[in-house]
């Protein structure tokens, strides 16, 4: 395999990749479950006692010689196996990314199927019969909620209901379209004589409509996160994608009902109609529950602060679960429920914890969707398949054209309603992302028909239209998206000013549509709000912060990130040059100065001492922990290591002072319009306070011993580093540092730092680029 | 389009308004003669303002509505529309109503009254945008939108938003209580150095930053694709209004 994968690849692709290739091919080994002798070897070392120990206690092993070495695979053979997939899985998506230029052609989703169709095949051809299936039981129960919940607990609210109407009409209307445009015209084809297919019934079509015509939301999710289309888009193909499962759920169910006895009235219809209001609402209030449960939870956790990112997993899955108990729609369940929990639970857990949510949910959804179009590829080699032509092209076919017509009708009907029109460009990105996916296939393997050959048609015909648009749609939407110049996404990082104005808009608008006496969406928006700020928030926030207005929580977090940002900088990732955020911070310092001129009193207490206390803890405890990052990397990376004592204490030394001349630049900033008349003493009363804060007296004597030590690491190869570094700094000099106040212990220090984040830096290069890099990329705190 | 309510309201006031000579005069001449004839001025008021003939008609029952049956609007009649008790910057909206600069006229100033033109004027900041509209138009509009925005800052009308009257902006947001009035400090100095920063990165020592201009305003909200968000929907149909004055 490692061979086939290298021969995809494009030429020069990284060496490690063919090790990494051997790897897997040992996994794949193991995975066959044929050579037995390799995974018995590693496993029962490890469980060596144990076994051994429960052996002897069996009655059936009489009078045998004690096994020293005993090898029982059944014993592991389930949860080994599931582990060896998950890692074989996550190898894989780790290999795509070592390839260079890959990943930007070929959509992840593609390239997991289609190791997962070389996996089938090779299995195939070693005769090995027992494959792991997609599962219809273990998709829906295990592998498709952590998708969802990391889709609904990250759901950006604000463009979902702003857009809701239009979602919904594509969701239930655009779905009903489909699947009946779908059924009965299959049906129509199915009466030519020449398909042989005369005996399909018009249910049966109908059936086989419903499932096929629902977009996927994991194949959008798979999708669209790569192509980094604008917001709007983005949120009506995907809320589509997720409202849509109570229409196909109701539908499955009626078609599957109806086509056993094979009679409909119009009674049936109406039911239809109930129970899909039933099922689409109930899965809203039942995730909404839990929701309200989870969040209430969470007001109480702050003394048990390690199990609290547990509370949103575990509630979320029993809201999921609830759902499908009543056959509710499980898939609304757990968008409500992470929805409405996320603002209440971030509010109250630790910021840890949060982070912890974070990735948690993201690493669970990105193993789950890589096993799922891995297990489709698998699946389809395994599968029993009855390969008819015309019925297979006609469904195909049907899909794009009825995708095409819904979304081009559908939008003639919703711009009359939406005040911002769906371009035709709109329209276009939104058809041709209409993706199907895994769960129209566990649903058609679902199926109860009497006639097993009619399942197998179905099955093929729904993994062909699978594949036709992961591969053909999903691959070329990028090369479209950038030919037709569709909006892309925009820098979701937002500045203080922007929110300041946003809100003032929101405000804004409630209040002009007052004045026109006329209750829009903002009215009421503005009626939910404070009904939500009166009396959701304090029962399900603990504490003050419960009346945090929104701008201060925005702010607060701002804050903290910056604080943590700066941390991280200083802890060497990146030098401030490369950080925009300290940038700014430097040059803002001499801007800063003007506008206190005139309102110069005021400028003065700009940062209170509970604000400076929390700042202050909000580094501490971050420098602690990346001293420890920092230190573990050091362990790993660098091979003999005598300096390790002295670089770990140069490192945490270099930190503090690193904090405490970022600190100082704070309160520079702050006060140095008060510094020239008003009142020095307070400042110089809160410069010497900071050091103390971090026990970092910049003692005099303490310079030149460190600068001994340091001599030895910085070694010639760091040569170029150091010149960057130096050119920074004299950057930094030239604009902002030249505004610092006359501090006596800055200049020694600021010297000792410079050298000091020399070595810091080589091991920075090292080591890899750490988790620094991965979080400017995807910003944790804001919402 | 039925009008069915009659309007008595008296013919007499809108030249002291003073702000759009010849139209407002015209406007006073037609409402005073009798409402069924709303219809008439619509041409021009469509022109000028963007608004359907039906908006206006809308607008206009609410405007005699708000008004008592007058032909101009006071800050008071604005004030007592109950709605708008708990919005926090509901002075500055009701002061924006009232700022000759938002009548797409040059002149800086606040009126006392202002009649159903003028109130049209500024409401049709609150345009969307439509399909068809260009790229160039779509400029404009969100230019407009954002000089109306920097209008309500820029209470002084001196062309810049000074840290003073961005600090009044944020603490009526926070609709600050005494506890919040650092935190509002803080947010708008975090918010003004922000400003200065991505605006003028390169500034000496001694510069000094007045305050926000209207081109550094437009290029802080960049982002937020003015012209699609800030609208309100505007009946077009003859329905009731539910708001109540």
């Amino acid at each position: 395999m490692p061979s086939r994968m290298g021969a995809r690849a494009p030429a020069g692709f990284a060496r490690s990749f063919l090790e990494l290739g051997l790897l897997l091919l040992l996994v794949f080994v193991l995975l066959q479950g044929s050579v037995f002798p390799y995974g018995a070897d590693a496993s029962s070392q490890h469980a060596k006692d144990g076994c051994s120990s429960t052996h002897e206690g069996k009655p059936n092993r009489t009078k045998k010689v004690f096994p020293v070495l005993s090898f029982e695979y059944d014993h592991i053979k389930t949860p080994f196996e599931v582990s060896l997939w998950v890692l074989f899985a996550s190898l894989m998506k780790l290999g795509f990314h070592l390839v260079p230029r890959l990943s930007s052609i070929v959509p992840e989703s593609c390239l997991l199927i289609v190791v997962g169709l070389l996996v089938g095949g090779l299995s195939k051809l070693i005769g090995e019969s027992e494959l792991p299936k997609l599962d219809s039981g273990n998709f829906f129960l295990v592998l498709l909620p952590p998708i969802i919940l990391d889709a609904g607990y990250f759901l950006p609210i604000r463009p979902f209901m702003e857009n809701l109407g239009t979602i919904l009409m594509f969701a239930v209307v655009g779905t009903l379209w489909n699947a009946f445009f779908i059924g009965s015209v299959l049906f129509a084809v199915c009466q030519i004589p020449a398909a042989g297919l005369t005996h399909l019934g018009l249910l049966s079509c109908l059936l086989f409509g419903s499932i096929i015509s629902a977009v996927d939301p994991v194949a959008v999710l798979a999708v669209f996160e790569e192509i980094h289309i604008n917001e709007l888009l983005h949120i009506l193909v995907f809320g589509e994608s997720l409202l849509n499962d109570a229409v196909t759920v109701v539908l499955y169910h009626l078609f599957e009902e109806f086509s056993a006895f094979g009679t409909v009235t119009v009674l049936d219809g109406f039911l239809g109609v109930i129970s899909f209001l039933i099922v689409a609402f109930g899965g809203v209030l039942v995730g909404a529950i839990y929701g309200i449960l989870a969040a209430f939870t969470s007001r109480f956790t702050s003394h048990m602060r390690v199990i609290e990112p547990l509370f949103v997993f575990v509630y979320s899955y029993i809201a999921y679960l609830s759902a499908e108990l009543f056959h509710l729609s499980g898939i609304m369940a757990l968008i409500a429920c992470g929805a409405v929990m996320r603002p209440y639970v971030e509010a109250n857990i630790s910021h840890k914890s949060h982070t912890t949510i974070k990735y948690f949910l993201k690493m669970w959804s990105s193993v789950s969707e890589t096993l799922i179009f891995i297990l489709l590829g698998v699946a389809t080699v395994g599968g029993p398949h009855n390969w008819n032509w015309i019925f297979v092209t006609s469904t195909v076919f049907l899909c794009l054209v009825a995708r095409v017509i819904g979304v081009i009708g559908l939008t003639f009907i919703i711009n009359k309603f939406r005040i911002v029109k769906l371009t035709t460009k709109d329209q276009f990105i939104v058809a041709y992302g209409g993706l199907r996916g895994a769960i129209a296939f566990s649903l058609g393997f679902l199926l109860e028909v009497e006639d097993e050959e009619m399942r197998h048609i179905f099955l093929t015909a729904i993994i062909t239209v699978i594949f036709f648009t992961v591969f053909v749609q999903g691959m070329t939407i990028k090369p479209l998206v950038e030919l037709l110049a569709v909006k892309k996404k925009q820098e979701a990082k937002r500045s203080i000013n922007e929110e300041i104005h946003i809100q003032f808009l929101d405000h804004l608008l409630t209040g002009i549509e007052d004045i026109c006496g006329h209750y829009g969406h903002h009215h009421w928006k503005d009626k939910m709000n404070r009904f939500n700020r009166k009396y959701v928030k304090k029962c399900l926030i603990a504490g003050e912060r419960s009346k945090e207005p929104q701008l201060i929580a925005f702010y607060h977090k701002l804050e903290f990130k910056q604080a943590i940002q700066l941390v991280e900088s200083g802890a060497g990732g990146k030098l401030s040059s490369a950080l925009p955020s300290t940038v700014s911070i430097q040059n803002i310092q001499p801007k800063k100065p003007p506008p206190a001129p005139e309102p110069r009193e005021r400028v003065l207490p700009q940062l209170p001492k509970s604000r400076e206390e929390e700042i202050r803890k909000i580094l501490r405890s971050n420098l602690q922990r990346t001293r420890q990052r920092l230190r573990s990397y050091n362990r790993h990376t660098l091979v003999a290591d005598p300096y390790e004592e002295g670089l770990n204490d140069l490192l945490k030394k270099q930190k503090m002072f690193e904090l405490e001349k970022k600190i100082k630049e704070m309160n520079n900033y702050l006060s140095v319009p008060v510094a020239t008349s008003d009142s020095p003493t307070l400042r110089r009363a809160r410069l010497a306070s900071d050091p103390q804060a971090y026990n970092v007296k910049p003692d005099p004597v303490a310079v030149p011993t460190i600068q001994v030590e340091l001599a030895s690491p910085q070694s010639p190869d760091s040569v170029n580093i150091m010149d960057e570094f130096r050119k920074d700094k004299e950057k930094d000099e030239d604009t902002g540092l030249t505004m610092k106040p006359p501090s006596g212990p800055s200049a020694p220090p600021r010297k000792q730092s410079e050298d000091a984040k020399d070595p810091q830096k080589l091991t920075r290069c090292l080591s890899d680029p750490g988790p620094s890099a991965d979080e400017g990329e995807d910003d944790p705190f804001l919402p | 389009m039925p009008l069915p309510q009659p309007c008595p309201a008296p013919p007499c006031c809108s030249r002291r308004c003073g702000a759009g000579g010849a139209n407002s005069r015209q406007v006073r001449r037609m409402m005073g003669a009798a409402t069924t004839r709303i219809g008439q001025q619509d041409p021009e008021l469509v022109d000028r303002t963007g608004f359907s003939p039906e908006q206006i008609n809308n607008l206009h029952k609410r405007f005699l509505q708000l008004s008592g049956n007058k032909d101009t609007i006071s800050r008071e009649n604005l004030n007592d529309i109950p709605a708008l008790t708990y919005n926090p910057i509901k002075s500055q909206i009701i002061e924006a109503f009232f700022d000759k600069r938002n009548q797409h006229d040059s002149e800086v100033g606040s009126l006392e009254e202002i009649t159903f033109e003028q109130f049209l004027m500024v409401m049709s900041h609150f345009r969307p945008p439509t399909l068809e509209m260009t790229a160039e138009e779509k400029q404009a509009m969100r230019k407009e939108k954002l000089r109306f925005l920097f209008n309500m800052h820029d209470t002084d009308g001196d062309g810049k938003i000074t840290l003073e009257e961005y600090r009044k902006v944020v603490e009526e947001l926070l609709s600050s209580g005494s506890i919040e009035q650092e935190s509002a400090k803080e947010i708008t100095d975090a918010a003004m150095l922000e400003v200065a920063s991505t605006n003028v990165p390169h500034m000496g020592p001694e510069d000094f930053y007045e305050g926000i201009t209207f081109e550094h305003f437009e290029q802080i909200l960049k982002g937020l694709e003015m012209e699609s968000r800030m609208h309100i929907r505007f009946l077009d149909t003859a329905t009731v209004h539910c708001g109540k004055s």
